[in-house]
């Protein structure tokens, strides 16, 4: 196992990790920008290295600064969280080649599923389903315009290089699709540095269930079981759960052996997750995109396995064999709900000084918290503020748990959407488990 | 007439010069903040007389961003 790791990244992940760091013994060294300097992060790790401005492009993006913070530290290997460099095959190949180990799959693998064209035609090649689509990259209006005469509407049109909801739009016919083409593109050439484009028919009504996986060092894949991540304003999830009520065992096991079988011909490395979509009523999958690292929405699959996937990456990466191999029965039901600093109604966001900031505890509720009282959230950084996650022995309680939970919360400072999270789950729809991506558009 | 920001926020581009004249609606300035791109639009018909921000610079909630007649 790894004496030193560098954690590079910032917030509630940046913690969390270094939480699993702490209890196997390992020195921890957080990365830091001019903006996080008095960070919770920061002041927890046993050293910490200043990386930049806040700008992220001059800080935690900066590969050449983080890979010398590294060296200059004594990491033996570094873990990059999720956003920022997490997929970055050119920082993971930064890292290898200074000597160092990265936690995470190969950069060919990252490459290969950070483009959504070849993960598609890859997934197809192996047997995976995937929704009716264009094959090549679009590049121009009226190839566009052909390929979606031959596929029919309503389209999905995405980034190829997209993620994490941003670079896609809804077209409903050719004059949206005009539209929403040339928006898209002119976002994914700002955002993700290519114009690649592809179609996708839309699946609608949809469920987004994706599959935890566990690549272990003999080679051999593991799924460590499913999270139902339906409930979603802007394509960003705000409310997670395992396991997913709105598919049948059968659909499980069918959704499990696509996701172990993918994970075993990229020969997957560690944690990642196969994102699919799901035709509720037909109770047909659709593969949507594979995650090359540990995903926000984990803790859901902790709760409910007691398998800890930071202690999981850190093992294969390290080389040592993973401790499960196995798909473990999920223990009772567990539900997280993403604490965003913005407003309940617009979801606008909303920085601020935290005055107060008073975590509920107990049992069965964990709490992944971004900041502390007295922090100042800025404009710079994701406004994700802390999720909340609880489990209980079946759903109905765990709903409970969530709701007195997510009341007991005090934040003062920035606005926060708990108004807005106690609503929803609510509904009669995430009440009865009956909802799908379309939920958070009913509400607002 | 002052179009103040509704937070803090990056001001990411201008899209308006002064003199510039702008319908109701129309967008004067794109801010970033917390990752995502919030367009601000003219309260009304007029003209820009003033830009007191630049491309780049962090405003406050309240913070003018454009003055417009």
């Amino acid at each position: 196992m790894f004496r030193r790791v560098l954690v590079a990244n910032r917030g509630e992940i940046a913690r969390r990790v270094m939480r699993t760091c702490r209890r196997l013994d390992i020195h921890t060294i957080a990365i830091f920008s001019d903006a996080d300097a008095g960070a919770a992060h920061v002041a927890e790790a046993d050293e910490a290295v200043r990386v930049g401005g806040a700008p992220p492009a001059d800080s935690y993006l900066n590969i050449r600064a983080v890979i010398s913070a590294a060296l200059e530290s004594g990491a033996e290997a570094v873990h990059p969280g999720y956003g920022f460099l997490a997929e970055n095959s050119d920082f993971a190949r930064a890292v290898t080649d200074a000597g160092l180990t990265w936690i995470g799959p190969d950069p060919e693998t990252i490459d290969l599923m950070g483009d959504k064209i070849n993960a598609r035609n890859f997934m197809h090649g192996v047997g995976v389903p995937v929704a009716p689509g264009t094959p090549s990259p679009l590049r121009d209006a009226d190839a566009v315009a052909r390929a979606a005469g031959d596929l029919g509407f309503p389209l999905m049109v995405k980034a190829s290089g997209g993620g994490g909801g941003i670079g896609m739009g809804i077209a409903n016919d050719d004059e949206e699709l005009a539209r929403v083409f040339a928006t898209t593109q002119s976002r994914a050439e700002r955002f993700f540095g290519s114009g690649d484009i592809l179609l996708e028919r839309l699946i609608r009504p949809a469920r987004h269930v994706e599959v935890q996986i566990l690549g272990r060092v003999d080679g051999t894949v593991v799924a460590l079981g499913d999270r139902d991540c339906s409930v979603q304003r802007r394509h960003q999830k705000v409310l997670e759960e395992s396991p997913s009520p709105g598919i049948t065992d059968r659909l499980r096991e069918r959704m499990f052996a696509a996701a172990v079988a993918a994970g075993e011909a990229v020969r997957y490395k560690g944690a990642g997750t196969i994102e699919c979509l799901v035709d509720p009523e037909a109770q047909e999958f659709y593969f949507l995109e594979m995650n090359t690292r540990l995903q926000v929405e984990h803790p859901v699959t902790e709760m409910t396995t007691h398998v800890d996937l930071v202690e999981e990456q850190l093992r294969v990466a390290s080389g040592e064999e993973a401790s499960v191999s196995a798909t473990p029965a999920p223990d009772g039901h567990a539900i997280e709900a993403r604490v965003y600093a913005e407003d309940p109604q617009r979801f606008l966001p909303s920085p601020g000084e935290i005055s107060v900031w008073e975590e509920p505890n107990g049992s069965g509720i964990r709490i992944d918290a971004a900041y502390r009282a007295g922090d100042t959230v800025t404009p710079f950084y994701d406004p994700l503020l802390a999720k909340v996650c609880v489990s209980a022995a079946d759903r109905n309680a765990a709903l409970d748990r969530l709701h007195s939970t997510l009341e007991d919360f005090k934040i003062v400072g920035p606005k926060t959407n708990i108004p807005f999270l106690i609503e929803a789950l609510a509904t009669p729809q995430f009440a009865q488990g009956r909802y799908d991506t379309g939920l958070v558009d009913l509400l607002r | 007439m002052d179009v103040t920001s509704e937070m803090v926020a990056n001001v990411w581009k201008i899209v308006v010069e002064p003199g510039t004249r702008v319908e109701e609606g129309e967008t004067l300035m794109i801010l970033e903040s917390m990752k995502m791109e919030i367009p601000v639009t003219a309260p009304a018909a007029g003209t820009i007389v003033e830009l007191p921000v630049d491309e780049g610079q962090v405003v406050q909630e309240g913070d003018a961003l454009a003055r417009l007649e």
